[in-house]
């Protein structure tokens, strides 16, 4: 059977493999912060749904959650058409106020509750071994390997079914709006899985590591390639990496392993950065000097 | 209300500290966060509040204890790091400003976190005013944290007022800034300074997560009221204070409450209200506004319809009843009413009742409606002619364009297009008459009733009736 | 009245650098212009000098470089190589008499300030830092503003402009700060022909005044007539010279590569939400 070691590295990289997936399309179309946002936007419908429920019964939560996901993205365009704000300005009110909602809300009941503060913000991964789904008696697993593992399905059946628009989108929503394509529907389609994928992933890492799952690996990989196909393998790939060395960084250090995954993350991007061959910071410096004393480049005028 | 009472008294030391403090704090952030929004750095000041945690930890760990000038001094190294790299891998890589926010953001937490539980797992017994970070803990607040807040917020003020032609200018037009050799970069990291010793301040009232709003909130409340830089920072001050007050307040009367968290709910009240209610630039002053140019559209509109079937039948003498100018212009019953009573105020029409009744131009409403039809006919022959737009193409526009062409334009076009005597269909485009406002239906009308024909058949035409006029415009503008 | 004395001053102003009257330095040298991003180059090897009192046309297609040729030989984007030299001085020191008129789109028409407040700022080069306009700079961009037929507009908020207003904001703005040499990127890009008119009488009357004068411009046809000199770029400097001999088929030819047909023009321009025109074949 699989250790508990095991499973907390499944749920790792399950989690951030959903992360890249997702989080490549936000990167793409330059919404990075939404991810952020989301994450933040939805404890007030964590805390609401546990309140109704009274219970650590985990799906109205990822319904609670998934409402203010969409709610946050809905409010936000909203905002920022209707109330002529810039964009950033719009998300950081509309998160911003979800939150506070819902920090108050907790306070309010904060006898009858038992929402750790710190392990909705960033989570607990090293639990997830001993939190059982028993179905009839039948020890199933971790809920959360579960749980990961029915949002990765999702996402990748949707990147596949919905892969030509998707890729239209993120290169020009424009453009695929004069293809015929639903744009609407492929927005509100990749904040779905966005909010569905962070809110699966916050038993695991918690609300603001997501962010560094969402964005990070994509970034870093979009410094190595311009091909959509390559650049999610490769998200993916540093996603995964970033888990399990996470994890043993946290091992060694004796640390927050959620917190570690992060700071993994960083380190790739930055080694990304400094030595990527045609966009790294290093390439670039070599090539411009280089390039000095090259023969004239052919205009293609 | 004994509390409100018991509150407002200050009496209690601590209710003087926490109530200075936040509003302090509400009062810088509210300032400086307008330079924010307008630069479109708004969620810079999130990634940085969250980018402050591991140079806290760092300190901690470096002094061996929760020593506060360390700890500040950590978080604002930090603070400053965060922003530098931000910077940095935006003009160095191909990665977009919104994913260098986030990524900073996510990743210097996430050292914090590691940090913070390093420091944990240790066993330090004197950790635990760490925890309040993330939510901050303004109800602690002692004299020692006013007294920073205090002198932050006179160093602002001063700052701000001292560099704001600077400020106004790099956040305007930062490429002219430097064409004219202004020192940006500079003026930028000022600003950037400010910035993160606020936040570093801030986040002991107000926490991490919710410092970022306090930097917006007020700011983005305060452009609805006003179109100078210069008040909107006051106004944003001012919101950024109220919230300080409304937040402890509140606080006050429910002892489970965190502060910060309604500061921002307070805020956000505000910017509600000033999207609603702002004069001018406020959501109901614009619906009003919108509203009063569809019912001015529409009376013009209605105004021209007369005009028109005056032209059609060459008579100035006929009543037009209402069925026809429903049938000639859609709109709804209730907008043509509308703009008819408004016509009747202006004194633009008259009723002539009988069978059937109808509505007749008056002088003033005649030169009016000459007017719109002018100008509508001009700008088609302007589109038609400078922009080569072909002749069916050119009404539409024009139907929207000639309720918004003023006197100036009119005759702007008027000297482009050298005064011409008809459109793109041949029209002709009716001037005013030096003579006119003597020879009218109306004034006849009074004095005779026999003059307007009331049966709507073709009738003896009246001796001061309008004939198709192609003088030049008198006095016109060279 | 107010605005003879204006103009006056204006021609009285700092112009050209006294102690190189004797040398005769170009208004503007530019040598050895290179600018790459993400090892793609966007300008080669840029070298020319500008004639003095002469109005200068710099076109070429969409993306060769044009904008940024200014941008970066006023040092306010990086280059890889190159230098800028004002009447022989460095840039540095010079700034102070080069008006530069950005795109109209790089700035937010929202930003809550008056055209007052956008026109003063082109006194901020006379002014040390910290140090706020007087009523004599006041004056002067009064004085701008007239010129331009904007004066009652001075406290209108700036979104509340159309597009030719704001351009002319732009111009009043270079005009206050009483330079020598005029960089202007698209001045008559999307404006009416009201304003089209005024600009360029301006600009003419600023000739007249041996001021120096470089436009990026995208419309050919108003080339011939309008423009003493023009620059052809595309990536390398195609060709630079008096209008006459400079603006020939062949040159254009080697600029544009063969996308001077009418459907390429006209995609361009419906892309940027423009009237149709139509265009002479060449």
């Amino acid at each position: 059977m699989i250790s508990s070691t095991g499973w907390i590295l499944i749920t790792g990289i399950l989690a951030a493999s959903s992360c890249a997936l997702v989080g490549t399309f936000l990167v793409l179309r330059k919404m990075s912060l939404m991810g952020d946002a989301i994450s933040h936007a939805v404890l007030p419908g964590i805390v609401i749904a546990f309140l109704l429920t009274a219970g650590r019964n985990t799906f109205p939560m990822l319904i609670g959650a998934g409402i203010f996901g969409l709610l946050t993205v809905y409010l936000t365009e909203l905002l920022s058409q209707k109330g002529r704000i810039f964009h950033d300005a719009s998300m950081g009110i509309v998160f911003t106020t979800l939150f506070a909602i819902g920090v108050i809300i907790i306070s309010l009941f904060a006898g009858n509750v038992d929402v750790d503060q710190e392990c909705v913000l960033y989570g607990e991964i090293a639990y997830v071994p001993w939190d059982l789904w028993i179905w009839q008696g039948t020890n199933m697993g971790p809920r959360p390997v579960w749980i990961l593992g029915f949002v990765l399905l999702l996402n990748i059946t949707f990147i596949t079914l919905a892969y030509k628009e998707l890729k239209t989108y993120s290169f020009s929503p424009q453009l695929a709006a004069t293809l015929g394509m639903p744009v609407g529907l492929i927005h509100y389609g990749l904040m779905g899985s966005v909010s569905l994928t962070t809110i699966a992933s916050f038993e695991s890492v918690g609300a603001i590591l997501v962010v560094a799952m969402l964005i990070v690996p994509p970034a870093t990989a979009y410094l190595l390639t311009d091909r959509l196909h390559r650049l999610l393998l490769l998200a993916v790939l540093f996603g995964i990496t970033s888990a399990v060395g996470g994890y043993y960084l946290a091992l060694w250090i004796n640390s927050s392993i959620a917190g570690a995954i992060a700071v993994v993350t960083g380190l790739q991007f930055a080694l990304v950065f400094l030595f990527a061959p045609r966009y790294g910071l290093l390439a670039k410096r070599y090539i411009i000097n280089r390039s000095k004393e090259a023969p004239r480049p052919v205009t293609t005028g | 209300m004994d509390i409100f009472f018991e509150f407002f008294s200050l009496q209690d030391p601590n209710i003087r500290y926490v109530l200075a403090g936040t509003i302090l704090l509400g009062f810088s952030a509210g300032a400086l966060g307008c330079f924010a929004i307008l630069r479109r750095r708004a969620l810079v000041g999130d990634a940085v509040a969250h980018a402050i945690l591991p140079g806290v930890c760092l300190a901690f760990i470096v002094a061996g204890g929760k020593d506060p000038l360390m700890l500040i001094a950590g978080a604002f190294v930090f603070g400053l790091l965060s922003m530098v790299t931000m910077d940095f891998i935006t003009r160095n890589s191909r990665i977009a400003p919104d994913a260098s926010i986030g990524m900073v953001l996510s990743v210097f937490f996430g050292f914090g976190v590691v940090l913070l539980t390093f420091i944990q797992s240790t066993g330090y017994v004197d950790q635990s005013g760490l925890d309040d970070f993330l939510f901050g803990q303004a109800a602690a607040m002692i004299g020692y944290d006013v007294n920073v807040f205090g002198g932050l917020s006179l160093l602002i003020l001063a700052i701000t007022i001292i560099t704001f032609k600077e400020l106004k200018l790099i956040s305007f037009d930062p490429s002219f800034a430097r064409s004219i050799g202004y020192p940006v970069k500079r003026i930028e990291f000022l600003l950037a300074m400010l910035m993160v010793l606020t936040i570093t301040a801030g986040i002991q009232a107000v926490g991490v997560v919710l410092m970022a709003s306090m930097l917006i909130i007020p700011a983005a409340a305060a452009r609805y009221w006003t179109d100078s830089l210069r008040v909107m920072v006051v106004v944003a001050a001012g919101v950024g204070a109220l919230s300080g007050i409304t937040g402890s307040f509140i606080s006050y009367t429910a002892p489970a409450m965190p502060t910060g968290p309604w500061m921002v709910v307070s805020a956000a009240l505000v910017f509600i209200l000033s999207f609603l209610l702002a004069p001018g630039r406020g959501e109901i002053a614009r619906f009003v506004q919108k509203r009063r140019l569809r019912h001015r559209i529409a009376s013009e509109n209605i105004l021209k319809t007369i005009y028109s079937m005056e032209e059609e039948d060459d008579r100035t003498d006929r009543v037009r009843p209402r069925r026809e100018l429903a049938r000639r212009r859609h709109m709804s019953k209730r907008e043509l009413n509308r703009a008819i009573s408004t016509l009747l105020r202006k004194k633009y029409i008259a009723w002539f009742s009988g069978n059937p009744g109808g509505y007749v131009l008056k002088s003033e409403g005649r030169k009016e409606a000459k007017r719109l039809v002018r100008v509508h006919r001009l700008w088609e022959q302007y589109l038609n002619q400078h922009l080569q737009i072909a002749e069916d193409h050119v009404h539409d526009d024009a139907e929207s364009m000639e309720h918004l062409i003023t006197t100036d334009i009119e005759h702007e076009l008027l000297e482009s297009l050298g005064s011409p005597e008809r459109d793109p269909h041949h029209s002709k485009i009716p001037y005013e008459d030096a003579d006119e406002g003597e020879k009218d239906g109306d004034n006849n009308a009074h004095n005779n009733q026999e003059g307007i024909d009331q049966t709507g058949e073709p009738g003896k035409q009246n001796p001061g009736g309008r004939k198709s006029q192609t003088t030049k415009p008198k006095g016109s503008r060279p | 009245m107010t605005t003879q004395n204006a103009t006056t001053e204006l021609q009285t102003g700092p112009g050209r650098d006294p102690s190189s009257a004797g040398r005769q330095n170009p208004p503007v040298e530019v040598h050895d212009l290179t600018v790459a991003y993400d090892q793609k180059p966007v300008l080669w090897d840029i070298d020319f000098e500008l004639p003095e009192g002469k109005m200068t046309a710099i076109v070429g297609p969409n993306g060769a470089g044009k904008s940024t040729l200014i941008k970066a030989a006023m040092g306010l984007i990086p280059s890889s190589s190159g230098y800028t030299l004002i009447y022989g001085k460095p840039l540095d020191k010079q700034r102070r008499n080069v008006a530069y008129v950005p795109q109209r789109e790089s700035v937010d028409w929202n930003f809550p300030i008056s055209v007052m407040d956008v026109v003063l700022m082109g006194r901020y080069p006379h002014l040390r830092l910290f140090q706020r306009p007087s009523r004599e700079d006041r004056r002067i961009a009064m004085g701008a503003l007239e010129e331009v037929g904007m004066a009652e507009y001075q406290n209108r908020q700036i979104s509340q402009l159309s597009g030719g207003q704001q351009q002319r904001v732009f111009l009043a703005r270079a005009l206050a700060q009483d330079a020598g040499i005029y960089l202007m990127d698209e001045p008559f890009a999307g404006v009416d022909a009201a304003t089209e008119k005024v600009i360029f009488n301006k600009l003419q009357e600023l000739r007249s005044r041996g001021k120096t004068l470089v436009v990026i411009h995208h419309d050919l046809q108003s080339v011939p007539n309008n423009f003493d000199w023009v620059m052809l770029i595309n990536l390398r400097l195609v060709a630079f010279g008096p209008v006459a001999e400079t603006f020939t088929d062949e040159n254009l030819q080697k600029a544009y590569g063969g996308r001077l047909n009418i459907l390429s023009q006209m995609v361009e321009r419906s892309r940027q939400q423009r009237f149709v025109r139509e265009q002479e074949s060449e």
